[in-house]
């Protein structure tokens, strides 16, 4: 049913027709409006037999999950920045355990400096958990992902965390398609736990595992996750089918047959990137665009049957790895890796703590790419006149007292309290 | 692509404003966005929102720069905030308040428009009139609608409707209604 509809309802809404048996979640922004929605569809009946349970924390949140996915019900949460790292140590139990719980994440940056705006530091903080990790482009696709999430936890017994833009996708309101109950239904089988804690049939979950089988517990995980590389394309084509909408998948190409350069990104500045890349391609520029859906399993093959015939790359990420650089660029080197005469591969650190990536932007560094590329990673839109005082500041005085009020105040932000 | 930026303040429902301006256009059966400006909003606090309609799918995701509309729900706000920020030359300037642009000391600002395109409407003295409260939003989306003819007062009424209780909803039509018909219209736009 098409709707006009805030981004965090219309998944509310889609995750309420997976039926989810259980559901705990503690409020964070810009989460918060997801798991009230679904609250709000538990009291009045609209999600039958299910139970809203609230908790203390966010590490109550996955736990909870853990012990009713563990149980055989079918569990959710959702989550961002601090409350995923709160949760951190359920995070790595319920992946290591093989519980196919489906968590969304509404991508926040991570504090310190505190900030409640979108980048992707909250989801690259856990990417090596064991998770599973889908982006979602727009809101139909976020409502989408969800359902599709829960089929590819289940099959695998794995964990999966749909990872929306904060703000930008979460608090947007725009058309989204709402799927159809007895769609859903179809689509998604009721849950049949490969392993599942029954008092009529005792056995333990969670044993202490020493250096005899510790690497071949985890050589499985990875092995699942391979298995995945399959399924994901699997389960869109039979979305596609059902629903008639491309969603979800390894990736998306956009203009790329012919293309010299191409951009690599995730999440909803694909958006933005996409209509850059019509103009740039209405002056004669041959650019295409990569949308990666799956962060983890990393699509190694996929990517690079996308990207090897190209000349240049430009990996555009939501992400610092501070010290190294950007991750996402860092995998897509992985896909290119011992291939004769790859592409060469730009990396592009936009947007950190919600800063708008614009199209003017876009075109800018796409633009310095092709004529004067740079090694390490290129900072979209760094303020270096700030950066360079601060630089020189902290140079001739010892006590230069914390950056960020520093900076706050190099920007008129007096008192630097906000 | 029409690009719609309201400014007002935290409490003003300038958030909604957005969403009923994007419900009214969906309704219309076009694409719209709506979006906020993402702050720890606070009680007073200036607040902005954003809005997109197009005939196609709208994929763009920055905020809106260079607006083709520009409303702005608390006239205090020109001292705190550049509304007129990117405000493109052939755009449209509403303003909520009972004094004129004269009296605003804004005919600068009117003359670098098209005439006709800056236009003052009692907003809050209208929504105090029909709902009994100062929220000049839902009745600024009827001068608005009145003044550069993008959407039908209808759907804006229809969008009202969907998203406030009963009540509330035909009161905020009522002044919503009463504001389209206190204003000129500055003929038909193509989105």
């Amino acid at each position: 049913m098409l709707k006009q509809i805030e981004g965090s309802r219309a998944m509310a809404e889609a995750i309420g027709r997976c039926r989810p048996e259980v559901i705990c979640a503690y409020p964070i922004t810009p989460q918060t409006h997801i798991v009230e929605g679904l609250g709000e569809m538990v009291r009045t009946g609209e999600i039958e037999n299910c139970e809203f349970i609230n908790v203390e924390s966010e590490f109550a949140a996955l736990s909870v999950a853990i012990g009713a996915s563990a149980a055989g019900a079918r569990a959710y949460t959702a989550t961002a920045s601090q409350g995923l790292l709160y949760m951190a140590e359920a995070v790595y139990n319920a992946s290591g355990l093989g519980l196919p719980i489906v968590m969304t994440l509404g991508n926040r940056a991570i504090g310190a400096p505190i900030n409640i705006w979108n980048d992707h530091s909250d989801a690259m903080a856990v990417c090596d958990s064991g998770w599973m990790q889908l982006f979602a482009e727009t809101n139909q696709e976020a409502a989408d992902l969800h359902i599709q999430a829960f089929r590819l936890a289940e099959e695998l017994s794995m964990p999966v965390m749909v990872c929306v833009d904060g703000f930008i996708l979460t608090h947007a309101v725009e058309r989204v398609d709402i799927p159809e109950q007895a769609d859903v239904d179809a689509y998604l089988p009721p849950y049949e736990p490969v392993q599942v804690l029954d008092p009529k049939a005792p056995i333990s979950i969670g044993a202490m595992v020493g250096p005899d089988a510790f690497t071949e517990v985890r050589y499985l995980q990875h092995y699942k996750q391979t298995l995945a590389l399959r399924l994901i394309p699997e389960f869109a084509a039979e979305f596609k089918a059902r629903f008639g909408r491309d969603s979800g998948g390894l990736l998306r190409t956009y203009r790329t047959e012919d293309a010299k350069m191409i951009v690599v990104a995730m999440g909803s500045v694909n958006g933005t990137i996409k209509d850059t890349i019509d103009e740039m391609r209405a002056e004669g520029l041959p650019i295409g665009l990569v949308t990666l859906v799956a962060f983890r399993p990393f699509p190694v093959t996929a990517l690079r049957e996308a990207l090897v015939r190209a000349r240049d790359v430009v990996v555009i990420e939501k992400s610092l790895a501070v010290g190294m650089g950007g991750p996402l660029a860092n995998n897509v080197d992985l896909a290119l890796r011992n291939v004769a005469g790859a592409p060469q591969v730009h990396s592009v650190i936009a947007g950190l703590g919600g800063r708008p990536i614009t199209r003017a932007s876009l075109h800018r560094v796409l633009r310095r790419a092709l004529v004067q590329p740079w090694e390490g990673s290129h900072f979209l839109d760094l303020n270096e006149e700030i950066v360079a005082k601060e630089l020189h500041y902290v140079r001739k005085v010892r006590r230069s007292g914390p950056t960020a009020e520093n900076l706050l105040r190099r920007l008129g932000h007096v008192g630097a309290a906000e | 692509m029409f690009q719609v930026r309201i400014h007002g303040r935290g409490g003003q429902g300038v958030v909604t404003a957005a969403e009923f301006l994007a419900v009214a256009a969906y309704l219309e059966h076009r694409h719209a966005q709506a979006f906020p400006s993402f702050g720890s909003e606070r009680m007073g606090a200036p607040v902005v929102a954003y809005c997109r309609i197009d005939d196609k799918e709208i994929r763009l995701r920055e905020p809106i720069l260079e607006p083709d509309a520009v409303i702005v729900q608390d006239p205090t706000l020109f001292k705190v905030v550049d509304v007129f920020q990117g405000l493109k030359p052939d755009g449209y300037l509403l303003i909520n308040s009972a004094r004129g642009l004269d009296e605003l000391h804004l005919p600068a600002i009117a003359k670098q428009l098209p005439p006709g395109h800056a236009l003052t409407v009692p907003a809050s003295e209208l929504a105090l009139k029909h709902i009994g409260r100062p929220l000049p939003n839902a009745v600024l989306l009827g001068a608005f609608a009145r003044f550069t003819g993008l959407i039908h007062i209808d759907s804006v009424a229809d969008a009202i409707r969907e998203g406030l209780p009963e009540k509330i909803a035909n009161a905020n039509i009522t002044a919503a209604r009463a504001a389209y018909d206190a204003v000129p219209a500055a003929g038909a736009i193509a989105a």
